[in-house]
């Protein structure tokens, strides 16, 4: 079953990175492609068990949604909130740019 | 005379409320100890002198002024570093944190500082939660007390090595795959995984949200059942927070010292017992030992079959990275943290791939691209989908098994304590140290591990873990089962952390 798997590619990992906002160097390429592929080929095992009728199991513990009362409460102070942040501009989040140039 | 530093936490309450010693002398001896261990152990990623010296003042203000204490007030206790506390530095081992300091508390660092408990501080632990060793934190790697050349397992690592070497008699652990258990395991301390939703993740740095939860850590079973006790409860902060306040676990831990096991039935899983191979003799033969001391107590031994567990290796490592590639999507470089490349010719995009690029280690990234290939089109039905009905299969075998028995036990985990740097280059030889571990997580139930014996299979004789599992919200079963197991044996073989032989450790 694993062996029908076909292999991770470089190229993939890269698309990957990508995806996942990893701005990953060459090297890291090299030696995260064969990592995954043989983390991938352990858990693709997972195929081998017939499953088809059994429903998934998201949490343990069977959730209901859960309503609170619609109260004004007190949030955390702006302050407090804005001292953790890299960047603060008049009291706010600053972000660099969103769109790029070609945009 | 005993130092202050080696009462187990019941004791030390205890002397605290009589007035035999103040809240400050036993914070005071633990700093001392702090300053003469942990240079060797580094178990510590911040430690809050002044913090924990106001916290016990405040605690013998109150016993002069009469008021009534809590069943753990002025003992001290180590926090890991992935739950949030205000006005602490909180970075769960990464360095895309380092620095941050929360601006509110965790229910866990509430419950926990109400009782009046003494923080004394921040403990190690693999980056995000992510590891089995604690060398994936992004400072430094812990070192096990047993032998300083070996790792204190993981994640919870740095909570573990404080209690085994006597920085603090209680800690706070959470537990994913294992991250509680097989540091306890290996360290030779009492860990235990609460039943999921039992405690609260309000303020967890999460990692897997299906499976995260938090708990306790001490050197008797007792002291971990107070702790519980502590942090267990329903929180409308956690819409996963059980809304049922859970069983005394505390009473079943001093029920089971008195070593009576008679008419419970214990199942030993035949599929963690290593028939496949992969587990060593040592602890194999620990477990057997630990198998027959129970029967000596009364308990009635049956050989139970869950054969879908050997699925939940994969399950696992398919699950967690998927939900942590989500999770782990919040530090994007805006609100808090690190942020690489905000230099006026980078977007925000490339502003924050940069920035979690240099924020977050190997084992990190390597599970966000797991993740990220996991959820992905094409591959969610085989993958993520698949292992979520795998969960449904592993709970049933649990169900089966628990018609049968009361508990199943199994050891912690296949090894004992490995050399630091012997498995970090190869992923999969560090996941197996999960092994035993995963079934309980996946299925949300209840599990805790008693330190069962020494092998020197390895060299220095290094502790064992049994691991005692039971049905959710069923976590009685466990401090009340591992409660008469730990006084069987430290009847028979003396107090385990006694034969520690570095550090000077005990006497």
């Amino acid at each position: 079953m694993s062996d029908e798997r076909p292999t991770l590619t470089r190229d993939e990992v890269a698309h990957l990175a990508q995806l996942a906002r990893l701005a990953v160097t060459d090297d890291e390429l090299d030696l995260f492609a064969g990592q995954l592929d043989v983390i991938l080929g352990a858990v693709a095992r997972i195929g081998d068990v017939a499953a088809a009728d059994i429903p998934p199991t998201s949490h343990a513990v069977p959730l209901q949604n859960v309503f609170r009362a619609d109260e004004v409460r007190p949030s955390l102070p702006r302050e407090d909130v804005l001292a953790g942040a890299p960047a603060v501009e008049d009291s706010r989040f600053r972000v660099p740019q969103i769109l790029g140039e070609e945009e | 005379m005993t130092q202050l530093h080696e009462l187990d936490a019941a004791s030390t309450a205890a002397a605290i409320a009589s007035g035999e010693v103040s809240a400050i002398e036993v914070t005071q001896a633990h700093l001392d100890r702090i300053t003469a261990v942990d240079g060797d152990v580094r178990a510590f990623l911040h430690v809050d002198t002044e913090g924990a010296l106001a916290a016990a003042n405040a605690v013998d203000e109150q016993r002069s002024a009469g008021a009534a204490l809590g069943p753990l007030a002025g003992v001290p206790l180590a926090m890991k570093d992935v739950v949030v506390t205000k006005g602490l530095p909180t970075t769960s081992g990464s360095k895309i944190l380092e620095g941050w300091v929360p601006p509110y508390d965790a229910t866990v660092t509430r419950r926990v500082l109400d009782a009046g408990i003494v923080m004394l501080g921040k403990t190690n632990m693999d980056e995000f939660a992510m590891g089995s060793s604690t060398e994936n934190s992004a400072y430094h790697p812990t070192h096990n007390p047993w032998d300083l050349s070996r790792v204190p397992g993981g994640s919870s690592g740095g909570s573990a090595a404080a209690v085994a070497a006597f920085e603090a008699p209680l800690s706070i652990g959470t537990d994913t795959g294992g991250s509680i258990r097989q540091p306890a395991a290996v360290t030779g301390i009492v860990g235990h995984k609460p039943t999921y939703g039992a405690v609260s993740r309000y303020g967890l740095i999460a990692f897997s949200s299906s499976l995260d939860q938090a708990g306790p850590f001490g050197r008797t079973v007792l002291d971990a059942a107070l702790l519980h006790e502590v942090i267990a409860g329903p929180d409308p902060l956690d819409s996963t927070s059980i809304p049922q306040p859970g069983p005394d676990v505390v009473a079943a831990a001093r029920q089971g010292a008195r070593g009576d096991l008679a008419g419970v039935r214990v199942g030993v899983v035949r599929e963690l017992t290593g028939a496949g191979g992969g587990y060593q003799q040592g602890v194999l033969d620990c477990f057997r030992a630990a198998v027959d001391t129970l029967a000596g107590l009364g308990a009635e031994i049956v050989e139970v079959s869950c054969p879908n567990f050997d699925y939940a290796l994969a399950a696992y490592y398919l699950i967690a990275p998927s939900e942590c590639s989500s999770n782990l999507a919040r530090f994007d470089g805006v609100r808090y943290g690190l942020r690489v490349g905000d230099d006026g010719s980078h977007s925000l995009e490339e502003v924050m791939s940069l920035t979690r690029e240099q924020g977050f280690g190997a084992e990190v990234k390597r599970r966000i691209m797991i993740g990220t290939y996991a959820l992905s089109s094409g591959y969610y039905d085989a993958y993520y989908g698949q292992a979520q009905k795998v969960r449904t299969l592993i709970a049933r075998d649990f169900a089966a098994a628990f018609t049968a028995v009361d508990v199943l036990v199994s050891p912690t985990s296949p090894f004992v304590a490995f050399g630091i740097g012997e498995r970090v280059a190869d992923p999969m030889a560090m996941y197996v140290n999960d092994l035993c571990t995963l079934p309980a997580s996946l299925a949300g139930t209840p599990a805790i591990s008693v330190p069962c014996g020494l092998s020197d299979e390895t060299g220095p004789a290094l502790p064992v873990g049994l691991q005692i599992m039971a049905p959710a919200m069923a976590d009685d079963r466990c401090y009340r089962v591992g409660a008469a197991f730990e006084a069987a044996y430290t009847a028979a073989n003396g107090f385990i952390l006694k034969q520690i032989s570095q550090l000077g450790a005990v006497r």
